[in-house]
């Protein structure tokens, strides 16, 4: 699809765009509706479209398969540390109240981080799978060509293949 | 009675929508029908003034999981085999249809406000929820704050989805060679 002037240009208004609006959704979730979930889908959306556009290998290159099982984790992390902070400032397990002073002001931090982990986890599962899907050998012609053809391109200079080989490893 | 006749048209037109997919058999076709299935879903529980869940069925349904269906779909053959129809499968699920039709009716009516979901832990939320949450969107307070267990084990879920099918699909962070595998 990379060949075609109308997606590229197209995709490039629209990437940053969804992006945009999914940290609006992130982050207006407490006023409307919204919240970590649906914004975590919206999020992915923009590097799935970018991967699909552009080869899944300019796809990888945005975000790394590594860093995305990392943040898979980070967000679950962040989810359980909120809970487990309130634990330590001698509340219960996921007691938002004593994180600050004024509890509602500390039910707001509390919802805001929760949210935020529940983002992170969904945007980097839904980009993970896409990854994982995407990234085997085709079976169909769908997503194959543009990949086939950059790794054609990729092999006239040896060097840079084999260092990023050596850099994923 | 208004809402009656859009719910009628949404209710016809996701039945139709149902119905085609399963005569579908090209699997692309299937996917495209299943995204308007979540699309139109997701119209109507606007409808019923869902929107939270609306818009979750409109990002996960209509968009992703379409997006993950056309990735699955390029490791697998595109058409679907044709079967003859099996009675005892078709009894089981005519069945299990009829079963859970008859449970509907035992339901309460929508909007019935002495409906047990409405009197138990409802009213609590509804009317305190602005001051001991206070963030103006009730489903986000019950979700985070009063539910925030629940939907800790709703991640952990994903999680834990998530982590098995990457392993079964292992060796996708490796950047792939040409042909060795194809």
């Amino acid at each position: 699809m990379q060949d075609d002037p109308v997606i590229r240009v197209v995709s490039k208004i629209l990437i940053p765009t969804i992006m945009l609006f999914g940290l609006y959704v992130q982050f207006h979730g407490d006023f409307g509706p919204g919240g970590g979930f649906q914004a975590g889908v919206i999020f992915a959306s923009a590097f799935l479209l970018n991967a699909i556009v552009f080869g899944m290998n300019k796809g990888r290159h945005v975000w790394s398969p590594a860093f995305v099982l990392q943040c898979i984790a980070l967000g679950v992390l962040i989810y359980g540390g909120t809970g487990v902070a309130g634990m330590v400032l001698s509340g219960n397990f996921l007691d938002y109240n004593v994180l600050l002073t004024d509890p509602v002001a500390g039910q707001h931090m509390g919802i805001l981080l929760i949210e935020f982990g529940v983002g992170l986890t969904v945007a980097s599962v839904m980009v993970g799978l896409f990854f994982a899907f995407a990234s085997r050998p085709a079976h169909n012609r769908l997503l194959a060509q543009d990949d086939v053809r950059q790794e054609k391109a990729q092999k006239t200079k040896p060097n840079a293949t084999a260092k990023t080989k050596g850099a994923s490893k | 009675m208004n809402f009656f006749v859009v719910d009628s048209l949404l209710m016809a037109l996701l039945t139709i929508i149902a119905i085609m997919a399963v005569r579908q058999q090209r699997l692309l076709g299937v996917i495209i029908l299943s995204g308007s299935y979540s699309l139109i879903a997701a119209t109507w529980f606007v409808v019923l003034d869902a929107v939270d869940v609306a818009f979750t069925e409109a990002a996960v349904g209509a968009g992703v999981s379409t997006v993950l269906a056309l990735a699955t779909l390029s490791q697998v053959p595109d058409q679907e085999k044709k079967r003859p129809i099996e009675p005892l499968p078709l009894l089981v699920a005519v069945g299990a249809g009829l079963l859970l039709l008859l449970a509907v009716v035992d339901m309460p009516s929508f909007e019935d406000p002495t409906a047990p979901v409405h009197t138990h832990v409802a009213p609590h939320y509804i009317t305190l929820s602005g001051s001991e949450i206070g963030v103006p969107n009730i489903v986000t307070s019950v979700l985070s704050s009063y539910r925030g267990f629940d939907t800790f084990g709703e991640v952990v879920v994903v999680f834990t989805a998530a982590i098995s099918v990457l392993i079964v699909l292992a060796g996708w962070t490796r950047k792939r060679k040409s042909k060795d595998r194809a």
